[in-house]
């Protein structure tokens, strides 16, 4: 397992239970109030995509549901909404996975983007066609500071699996 | 089943295509969307989750509780002052009304047991504390601390020190959901002030409501009070509600624009008094027996020893 598919560092394997940690605070860090705030990422998104692209067997659509079943709760919404939302972004995040990790930070980053555009995309056609108000442009910003955050956030999650690096020059590989 | 009899090796079973999960969880979400949307059946699981995650929901609350301590913390001094001095001026400025209000309601009682009418029910109300606004981005609703241990109940009106905020909409065991008047899906029956004009006033979207259904030529003027007609059984009659901000007389359709905006802090935070239900039954006469002493259902009456 490498961190992009063309570095020549090896990870050591995921640990499950670091998954399963990281989107629950990721759902923490959802929980926190700041009602109206523009630019506030979707945390839980981001994790949730980021594990979907790097562990595509182990985290994907089950995982997305239930996560955005328990964000249609917090967030009083309607229920299923997230839940739609998540598993499309599940789906598009581990399909696109073989491909993403072949490029580097930041144009994996511009891959996501639309990823998470459409998630909100989705979200405000399935409360729009209820007769929900149009949140307005500026909502739409969550999905860019996600985008800025994707390079900060890989370093982040994949720190546990980097082992140091040690030049060997006796070693083959 | 492979032709040698052995099953394939575990590392291949991957459980269903990935196309036919996304179409599973798909119409799953779907199904719960219109469960939710149209029927309104998933109330208890909302219930059952939100109390579950209570906890955790008030760990979250910590980092914005302190941000808004240290806030006040560094406000400074001549602000307290310069607020302190306002609450005394309005203080002073309500008192002489307030102490009318008492004569007047103790006169109004009099007058209504001379008429023999039944006695309107008193305000009673239940002062909580908004906490937060729900992050849903497409509604306009706000929690507030008080719940349905406290006797808060779905349907019960919000007001604040100026007019009505919102209704309540959804009741947890801690905590309540007040959807706001700005709210597309709120509507509320109000009266023109000044000349009695009934109408219904919805939620616009924006922080702004419209008034619903008023003709073109309905006498309405710019700045006109809106207060609550009562009609409804929920909101007290009188209360002030919004004022007219614009009125869009097109004579191309037969009801006029009316956009008005709230008058209470609807969007901004603080305390709020819930109202109690208006439609509870008068109180009981005094010959009969109160309702503690009534046996519940399912107990047997016992007979008083002579």
């Amino acid at each position: 397992m490498q961190p992009i598919h063309s570095s020549r560092r090896i990870l050591l394997p995921v640990r499950n239970w670091f998954i399963v940690l990281t989107l629950f605070l990721a759902l923490l860090l959802n929980l926190i109030p700041f009602g109206r705030l523009p630019g506030i990422p979707d945390w839980v998104a981001l994790v949730l995509a980021f594990w979907c692209v790097h562990q595509p067997l182990k985290v994907g659509m089950a995982a997305g549901f239930v996560l955005g079943l328990a964000m249609d709760v917090a967030d009083a919404s309607v229920m299923g909404q997230h839940a739609l939302a998540y598993v499309l972004l599940a789906f598009a995040a581990a399909g696109w996975s073989r491909r993403v990790l072949w490029f580097p930070l930041s144009q994996q980053a511009l891959h996501v983007l639309p990823m998470f555009l459409g998630m909100q995309l989705v979200m405000m056609v399935a409360r729009m066609l209820s007769g929900a108000e149009f949140p307005g442009v500026l909502w739409f910003l969550s999905s860019f500071t996600a985008t800025l955050l994707w390079h900060p956030v890989t370093y982040l999650l994949l720190t546990p699996q980097f082992r140091p690096e040690d030049k060997d020059v006796h070693r083959p590989i | 089943m492979s032709v040698a009899g052995h099953a394939p090796p575990p590392f291949f079973k991957r459980g269903p295509a990935p196309l036919v999960r996304l179409a599973f969880f798909v119409s799953l979400s779907l199904i719960l969307l219109l469960a939710d949307l149209r029927f309104h059946t998933l109330e208890w699981a909302r219930l059952a989750v939100a109390t579950v995650a209570w906890p955790l929901q008030r760990i979250t609350w910590m980092p914005i509780d302190a941000a808004g301590d240290a806030g006040a913390y560094f406000s400074r001094q001549t602000t307290l002052l310069r607020e302190n001095e306002e609450l005394r001026r309005r203080q002073l400025g309500t008192a002489n009304l307030l102490l009318r209000q008492q004569h007047l309601e103790l006169e109004n009682k009099r007058l209504r047991a001379l008429l023999d009418m039944r006695a309107r029910l008193p305000a009673e109300g239940r002062i909580a504390e908004i906490l937060y606004a729900a992050r849903d981005p497409f509604s306009r609703r706000v929690i507030i601390d008080k719940g349905s241990q406290h006797g808060i109940a779905a349907g019960q009106a919000v007001v604040d020190d100026i007019g009505v905020i919102g209704q309540v909409a959804r009741v947890f065991p801690l905590t309540a959901e007040v959807l706001l008047l700005t709210d597309k899906d709120q509507a509320i029956p109000v009266e023109v002030q000044r000349n009695g004009l009934r109408a219904v006033l919805a939620g616009a979207g924006a922080g702004m409501m419209e008034l619903r259904f008023l003709a073109a030529n309905a006498e309405i003027q710019i700045g006109d009070m809106l207060v609550t007609s009562g009609l409804d059984g929920v909101y007290l009659p009188g209360l002030p509600v919004a004022k007219v901000a614009k009125i869009d007389r097109d004579s191309s359709y037969s009801f006029a624009r009316i956009t008005c905006e709230p008058l209470a802090g609807v969007e901004r935070h603080g305390l709020a008094l819930v109202l109690g239900g208006r439609l509870a039954l008068p109180p009981q006469p005094d010959d009969a027996p109160s309702i503690a002493e009534q046996p519940g259902r399912g107990k047997r009456v016992k007979k008083k020893a002579p």
